[in-house]
């Protein structure tokens, strides 16, 4: 930060000049601040640069203060503010749509606050790090395990030595196994990080950084292996070795989901296409504008969800689903009353049309909502993610996963099971012989092309949480969908199904390797030569049905 | 053919007497071209400019126009279709006879334009930040070259945050492959060993980023600080910040600076992922200058809706348009080749508190800051250049550029004149 200021300081013009007189204040009394008391030191972070503020963290934590953890907590999260009307410093917490402050030094409750009535102390990127390893210094010996498991973890992430002995005491009262594997990791971390431990115990927290340290140990093992101490570099070495080993294995597995959850995401968006184009033929290229009307609803649910039943938040795909569903079936339905119906059998022109209709579908979403993106927010169970051995699996790609299953079976239950499916099936394989036995089929093209379209919509919730939700969602994912049908094989939908993944994961086998670019072309071009040996995809639905 | 040849050159002579009869009346509007796609892709980024120009000529209609007249925008729109731009831009300077043309987002629709506006000699300002490499005569190039963004940012990511692993992570098309391309050589002119630098290219709206996100995981747990550079367009953003959160990496570990993300981006974002990640521009909202806060009270007038904000490309077109409004003045006419040559040197109020000016290589001198984003959507600063930073055309790590200089005054007037053999390359 010196050459920062340094920087103010052959700056241009007055301004500079008394932010430089004000630094300079700020940093002989932030100096002079270490015996002030805890209370003086909150007063005092809103004031000052960045530099000033870090100081006063480190001064706060010096005093052991009880409440110090709340206060540091309440800023790395951004909830500390100062209040506009009487320069309280203030902890924030939203109550329903309200915004409630209470006073980080006594207590005393303001209740809600306007929301521009206060200003909110600022972090950096800097600052955070300094935040974690000083509540983390703080928080050894809490009561609760999950905070001394967090405690520990910064702790590992960035080795103090003067921490070392609180460390190895806390490692000595810890019940929780967990909690004291993370600290057994932190100890020999900072045990490595000082240089005032012997060899001998460096080269046994190095050992077992190597058997249990995972990934984030290589960040301390390989700088050790350049080591001048023979016997370090040496054991470093083998235990970056085996991490690496191990490694390989896991990033095999690692692969092999990251391929799944693409199949996932691929077999949402081709699945309502499989109905569409699959089992009734018709190239429907506003397919993906279907999906995006269905992000697009998910969308309105949360805006209506944060203004009027914020608490309702986390269940707000759930409810935007069925709507989804709703909404994209209905548009489906009107453009096969519409337009499609009008065009049965001749290809090329259901193509242009569905084309032209996907443009009028784009630019009326454009002038409704906008050009830019709409923000949808993650449900809390959807963020995140959990570790499996050494894979991180995130909560949104499983979610999507099992929902992209999920839709699946109900839509094969569908088909197979209910009477609706019989005479959409019966439709598709002989219109003649279907209407002669009493089959509405009109009704029943509508409702199959409804139904495609809804589940497009149903993609589209899912889709909306991990891509943006703008007018151009649906163009990224059209020539997908057609390829995962046209390779698993139109009119069967194990075919979409086994295509999605196969798909998917060969993706991320050749991603690392050739690139996400060439790796997109090399699977086009290996799909082209597929369907030249064999035109029918993957499950080619054989029969007189076909030729018809 | 020749039929039509001929047919083709006698509308555009009687066009270009039209304009010149237009342009001796007294009182007679005159016309500025807006050449911003308002549909397709690229809307979500270029409607934006096109409001803050109809702004711009209206804050200055409202202060007695320009030369006694009037000025009228005349909005066409380019559907973010690359040829189209082209057939756009003849369209407003044969058949509407703007006098200037503020517009193009993308590189790829700015070589579209190339070709007409020099062929039919007009004037193009463009403001958005670039990959360099080119100096073109009737084009001011009033966004950052990459020594006005990229490089100041690696700077500081290397001096203040003590970075020494790289990724340069971009999508797959001309700017971010010249952008790395320079980033890249300037590194390893810093000592960073080939072994430190990642360099990855996706599609365009690349949105499934988990295995890429693991590799930036995997390369960045080395024990060297690691920093990503992101030349990631548009829309694929979104799920990269995202997959980054939901992978654990936060910008403590791993810093995102980012040359193509801004408030205007930032704004359809759930911006929690995305706190304390950087970027860098020449201009940020949250600056705190008078004139900003001018700036930003009449967007929002303009605009009727508060919660709109402004960016760097907005302050560009700011620029640009009191720079050519200047030139204009001082040339006393709005022909091209007069205000062309008035341009140079022009000097007119930044909104960052300094003045920026019209150079001879027609690119401006712009001040480079280094953003974090906060929860809010706004970036604070964290860093900033000493003072203006001139944007330099050709650059001076690509060993082909750095002997390449552009001059258009005269006697020189040339865009890529070889220092080494003394000759003028002419028009690519």
């Amino acid at each position: 930060m010196g050459a920062a200021q340094a920087y103010f300081c052959d700056g241009r013009g007055p301004m500079t000049l008394a932010r430089l007189i004000l630094a300079c204040f700020f940093t002989l009394w932030a100096a002079a601040s270490s015996a002030q008391s805890f209370d003086d030191l909150v007063k005092a972070l809103p004031d000052g640069s960045y530099t000033d503020r870090a100081k006063v963290i480190g001064a706060i934590t010096g005093t052991g203060d009880d409440r110090a953890v709340d206060v540091l907590e309440a800023l790395l999260d951004g909830n500390l503010d100062v209040l506009k009307s009487n320069d309280a410093v203030v902890v924030v917490s939203k109550k329903g749509r309200d915004e409630i402050a209470t006073d980080a030094l006594s207590g005393e409750d303001y209740g809600a606050i306007p929301s521009r009535g206060s200003t909110k102390i600022k972090v950096n990127n800097a600052l955070r790090r300094d935040l974690r390893a000083a509540i983390g210094t703080l928080t050894l010996s809490s009561a609760n395990p999950a905070r001394r498991l967090a405690a520990a973890n910064a702790a590992f992430a960035a080795p103090d030595p003067e921490q070392l002995t609180s460390l190895e005491q806390a490692l000595a009262d810890e019940t929780d196994s967990n909690v004291a594997a993370a600290m057994e990791r932190a100890v020999a971390a900072t045990r490595i990080a000082d240089p005032a431990t012997a060899t001998e115990t460096k080269l046994d927290a190095i050992a077992l950084l190597g058997k249990r340290g995972g990934q984030s140990a290589l960040a301390v093992l390989n700088p050790l292996t350049g080591s001048d101490d023979a016997a370090i570099a040496e054991a470093a070495d083998a235990a970056v070795t085996h991490i690496n080993n191990q490694k390989q294995l896991w990033d095999l597995a690692q692969n092999v989901w990251f391929g799944l959850s693409l199949g996932s995401v691929l077999l949402l968006a081709a699945i309502g296409l499989a109905i569409t184009f699959g089992v009734m033929g018709v190239i429907n290229m506003a397919h993906g504008e279907l999906v995006m009307l269905g992000a697009y609803t998910t969308f309105m649910v949360q805006d209506a969800i944060r203004n009027s039943a914020p608490h309702l938040f986390d269940w707000s795909l759930l409810i935007a689903a069925p709507l989804a569903f709703l909404v994209a079936g209905a548009v489906g339905v009107i453009i096969e009353r519409g337009c499609v119906r009008f065009l049965y059998g001749r290809p090329l022109e259901t193509l242009l049309a569905t084309w032209g209709v996907s443009l009028i579908l784009q630019q009326a979403v454009r002038t409704i909502f906008g050009p830019n993106n709409r923000e949808v927010g993650n449900p809390s169970w959807m963020s995140g993610a959990f570790e499996l051995g050494q894979m991180t699996i995130t909560y949104n790609r499983l979610w999507i996963l099992v929902f992209a299953l999920a839709v699946f079976v109900i839509l094969l239950m569908v088909m197979k099971r209910t009477p609706i499916g019989l005479q959409m099936r019966a439709v598709t394989q002989n219109r003649a012989m279907a209407a002669d036995m009493g089959i509405r089929t009109g009704w029943v093209d509508a409702m199959t092309f409804g139904l495609g379209a809804g589940i497009a919509g149903l993609a589209g919730v899912a889709l909306s949480q991990i891509d943006n939700v703008s007018p151009n969602l649906g163009q990224s994912y059209i020539v997908d969908s057609f390829m995962v049908v046209v390779f698993g094989g139109a009119g069967n939908l194990f075919g979409t199904l086994a295509g999605a993944f196969t798909i998917g994961v060969a993706n991320k086998f050749l991603e690392p390797l050739t690139g996400a670019v060439l790796g997109k072309i090399l699977v086009l071009i290996f799909i082209i030569l597929f369907i030249q040996k064999r035109p029918r995809g993957l499950f080619a639905v054989r029969g007189r049905a076909v030729e018809g | 053919m020749t039929k039509a040849t001929r047919l083709f050159l006698a509308t555009s002579l009687a066009s270009a007497l039209l304009a010149g009869t237009a342009m001796a009346q007294e009182g007679e509007p005159i016309k500025v071209g807006i050449l911003h796609s308002l549909s397709g892709t690229m809307a979500i980024s270029e409607t934006t400019l096109k409001d803050a120009m109809l702004m711009l000529i209206d804050e200055q209609n409202k202060k007695g126009g320009l030369l006694g007249r009037p000025l009228e925008a005349v909005v066409v729109d380019p559907a973010s279709d690359w040829p189209l731009f082209a057939e756009k831009a003849r369209e407003l300077i044969e058949a509407d006879g703007v006098a200037a043309v503020f517009g193009c987002w993308t590189s790829v629709s700015r070589k579209s334009v190339l070709p007409v506006f020099e062929e039919l000699d007009s004037i193009l300002f463009y403001p958005v930040q670039y990959e360099g490499e080119e100096s073109q005569r009737n084009v001011f190039y009033t966004g950052a070259a990459p020594n006005q963004q990229a490089i100041p940012a690696v700077d500081y990511l290397m001096n203040e945050s003590g970075v020494e692993r790289w990724v340069l992570a971009g999508t797959d098309y001309v700017y971010p492959r010249t952008t790395n391309k320079i980033l890249e050589a300037y590194l390893k002119s810093k000592g960073v060993a080939d072994e430190d630098i990642m360099i990855n290219y996706t599609p365009f709206g690349h949105s499934d980023w988990q295995s890429i996100v693991s590799q930036i995981k995997d390369f960045g747990s080395q024990g060297k600080k690691t920093a990503v550079v992101s030349t990631i367009n548009g829309d694929a953003n979104t799920p990269f910040y995202k997959e980054l959160g939901n992978q654990g990496i936060s910008a403590e570990d791993i810093p995102v600076v980012a040359f193509s993300v801004g408030e205007e981006e930032v704004a359809g974002y759930d911006t929690a992922p995305l706190v304390g990640h950087l970027a860098a521009w020449n201009y940020f909202m949250s600056i705190d200058t008078p004139e900003n806060d001018e700036f930003i009270e009449a967007w929002h007038n303009f605009i009727g809706d508060e919660d709109r904000v402004t960016n760097d490309p907005m302050e560009a077109h700011y620029i640009g348009f009191n720079m050519w409004v200047k030139a204009v003045e001082a040339a006393g006419t709005t022909d091209p080749d007069a205000v062309i040559d008035a341009m140079v040197g022009v000097a007119v109020p930044n909104l960052t508190g300094g003045y920026s000016a019209m150079m001879p290589n027609h690119h401006i001198t712009k001040p480079v800051f280094v953003g974090e984003l906060q929860d809010d959507g706004q970036f604070d600063v964290v860093w900033e250049t000493p003072g203006l930073v001139p944007g330099d055309a050709w650059s001076d790590y690509l060993p082909d550029s750095a002997k390449l200089i552009s001059d258009w005054r005269k006697p020189l007037s040339c865009g890529n004149f070889n220092v080494e053999t003394g000759t003028c390359g002419g028009s690519e």
